[in-house]
């Protein structure tokens, strides 16, 4: 299983929905520092029309997003990076100041800017508006969290705001949608821009945040009293012994309801497959095709696509966590185990998604400021036991463990192979980053600064439009490349034909190539058709089951033949040295795929391909011998 | 402005935001890191001048959050150490 924000092509391809740039009457760029609610006002002006993309040449999201404007025109926005300045030193500052200077190449410079700021911190925001109002173009300074300004008791002045910034200010509440009409107003050109009464300071911090100050003591600004909710659930959350203990719930609840909870909704997106490949095979007079059909359609899109569910569960728990608050406080809780292993406490996050999918966590590490730090959780995320390798874990322990019970009667001996296996995947990650962090990817540490926004209640539209965004992309990706996957392999295993009959399957070209790599995976305890289970099992880790059953002869959905055949072809020695195999190995193209991407070349990923490919047939080698 | 810094230890060992304990508050005097790192810092409002307030910190007691400038955020031990507070008029007597 695998899937990917965007695909570089993507970005070049009109799609007759998106308009041109050209047919656009406006370019908007948004701005605003991280927790400024940039995110729900771009949703809110943008709804479903709009596009994930990456810059080009760099890995930072691009979201762009035509707002429908009241009488009928569109603008387009570009959401750009939350930064705390536009001095470019991160990535995403060089790339918010390239785009708002028109320096960047493939993206217009904006006509116009939305700068967001959060109303209850104003100070310290007002440090950004400095930097972005000398830049000379048109803006609206949006002050954002009315709502929550109102409720603790701040107020200020919006008229002699906007006179000192010499900028229209609006004052809104992204989350309820109050306010808006200034918003579409200044979108629609239709709003008178003030002199400024004392121009921007840029020249240090110091100076920069006096002038901030001053502005706002012109604007009468009063701020808000502390979140009195964010200090008594913090008082909870990082409690000493409750604090890890609210942090092991959330963790068991999350994994509870992706593993097991999840079952019924792919047991439903199971069925729906296998009804409609069957309904649609029977129709179809030519057997070739109806097999082609049955085992690249049910079989291959379709043993993917049931992961659906769990991915989209993810994503939501993910959305929910980030959007309330929490998951900040979970990465601080996370800090001291991260910091014994030399990583920071935000590589957790992207580790924790990581058992979902190596995809998603590899692209999630980008909030990493240090480029090493960022690279060795990069390195580690494959060893994540991800739950494509779970398929294969359930069908070999079923097949070689007896269920007895173990410790007690809650956990048997499956269980605890299975659990065994994901600390194994878990001890590779830790010991990995340990040598990384001590060797080639020794950094000087830079200060860990981890923000903790106030608790807020996530909307179920920021969460919704989250997950049509990564549910489209998932399914573009199963619709492309896996089909694609499937049906070669399908015709390798028909080809070549001896008197226009397919051939005896250990004849045919996927055969050869089997027999061809014995002598290698030999030691390991493998015949040919594991052989070919294990080439095929590179496009994505379950596919070893379905390529097993049809190379066995057998029905895949007959799980127990299977199994007879794995214990016929596998001695118990052999069936652990798969499951080391399987806990070890980088079988997946698209984390390949995707660690290139994200490290810009093909070095980093050889390497981990390399390691954990060495580590995997080592481990399975010693098992195989010393069960066996 | 509050300057109750942690009245329990020697005068030359208050000198850091890792000495604050919770609910304790100090003013910022200086930040003994490299260039960046410093700017870093001083644009999320930990500037010279500064109240800062130590809060909750993760179990264990590292990270510990910090109130500075209407905002949260959590610093390790070892960058709080570079962070030195002045001398309030309590401590030195």
């Amino acid at each position: 299983m695998s899937e990917c924000s965007d695909c570089r092509s993507c970005s070049t391809i009109p799609e007759p929905e998106f308009p041109q740039s050209a047919a656009l009457p406006k370019s908007v760029a948004l701005i605003g520092p991280p927790n400024s609610g940039k995110t729900t006002l771009f949703n809110r002006l943008t709804g479903l029309r709009q596009k994930v993309a990456n810059f080009p040449g760099v890995t930072v999201e691009q979201h762009t997003g035509i707002a429908g404007l009241p009488d009928g025109r569109a603008a387009r926005i570009i959401d750009l990076p939350g930064v705390y300045s536009l001095s470019p030193r991160s990535e995403d500052e060089r790339i918010a100041h390239a785009v708002l200077t028109g320096a960047y190449p493939g993206t217009d410079k904006p006509e116009a800017i939305l700068l967001v700021l959060d109303s209850t911190n104003l100070h310290r925001h007002l440090m950004l508006a400095a930097p972005i109002l000398s830049l000379g173009l048109p803006t609206l300074v949006i002050l954002n969290m009315a709502d929550d300004l109102r409720k603790r008791g701040g107020h200020l002045d919006l008229d002699s705001l906007a006179a000192q910034l010499g900028a229209p200010v609006a004052l809104i509440s992204a989350r309820r949608g109050e306010g808006m009409e200034r918003v579409w107003e200044f979108l629609a050109g239709a709003m008178p821009i003030p002199e400024p009464a004392e121009l921007p300071v840029l020249q240090d911090v110091p100076k920069c945040r006096q002038w901030a100050g001053r502005m706002g003591a012109h604007a009468d600004y009063h701020p808000p009293a502390p979140p009195q909710w964010t200090r008594r659930l913090d008082s909870v959350f990082l409690h000493p012994i409750g604090g890890p203990l609210v942090f092991a719930a959330v963790v068991v609840l999350v994994f509870q309801t992706i593993f097991s909870y999840a079952r019924p909704l792919m047991d439903g997106v199971t069925w729906l497959f296998e009804t409609s490949g069957n309904w649609f095979a029977s129709q179809i007079p030519w057997p070739l095709l109806r097999s082609l059909l049955e085992v690249v359609w049910v079989k291959g899109a379709g043993s993917v696509i049931v992961f659906l569910p769990q991915i989209l569960l993810l994503y939501m728990f993910i959305g929910i966590l980030e959007d309330s608050g929490y998951l900040a406080r979970a990465a601080l809780i996370a800090d001291r185990t991260m910091a014994r292993v030399g990583l920071q406490g935000k590589s957790f996050i992207p580790l924790l998604s990581a058992y979902a999918c190596a995809v998603p966590a590899i692209m999630a590490t980008r909030t990493i400021e240090n480029k090493r730090d960022r690279f060795a959780t990069i390195l580690i995320a494959p060893f994540m036991t991800c739950s494509a390798r779970l398929p294969v874990y359930l069908l070999i322990i079923a097949a070689f463990i007896p269920d007895r019970p173990f410790l007690g009667r809650f956990v048997s001996t499956q269980t605890a192979a299975m659990l065994g296996l994901y600390l194994l995947g878990f001890a590779a990650a830790v010991v990995t980053a340990r040598i990384l962090k001590s060797s080639i990817l020794k950094s000087g540490r830079t200060p860990f600064l981890l923000e903790m926004p106030s608790y807020r209640w996530p909307t179920w539209k920021s969460i919704g439009l989250r997950l049509v965004d990564r549910g489209k992309i998932f399914l573009r990706r199963v619709g492309t490349v896996i089909l694609l996957v499937t049906a070669i392999l399908f015709v390798l295993t028909k080809l070549p034909l001896t008197n226009g009959a397919a051939p005896p399957i250990e004849d045919s070209l996927a055969g050869t190539v089997g027999r061809t790599i014995e002598p290698v995976i030999r030691p390991l305890g493998f015949n040919w058709k594991i052989g070919i289970g294990l080439i095929t099992s590179l496009a994505s880790r379950e596919t070893i089951i379905s390529s097993l059953g049809s190379i066995y002869g057998m029905d895949e959905s007959n799980k127990a033949g299977l199994q007879q055949a794995l214990r016929r072809d596998l001695t118990p020695g052999g069936a652990l040295a798969l499951l080391i195999f399987f806990a070890f190995a980088m079988q997946c193209i698209s984390t390949i795929a995707v660690v290139r991407r994200e490290t810009g070349g093909w070095k980093w990923p050889a390497l981990q391909f390399a390691y954990m490919s060495v580590l995997a047939y080592t481990g399975a080698f010693l098992a195989f011998h010393i069960v066996g | 402005m509050q300057l109750d810094v942690n009245k329990g230890l020697p005068e030359t060992l208050v000198a850091t935001l890792v000495d604050l304990r919770r609910g304790d508050a100090a003013v910022l005097d200086r930040i003994d890191l490299p260039g960046d790192d410093a700017r870093r810092l001083m644009e999320l409002g930990f500037l010279p001048g500064a109240t800062v307030v130590a809060g909750q910190s993760a179990p264990g007691g590292d990270p510990r959050v910090f109130r500075v400038d209407g905002s949260e955020f959590a610093l390790r031990r070892e960058t709080a150490r570079r962070l030195k507070v002045r001398p309030t008029p309590k401590a030195t007597r």
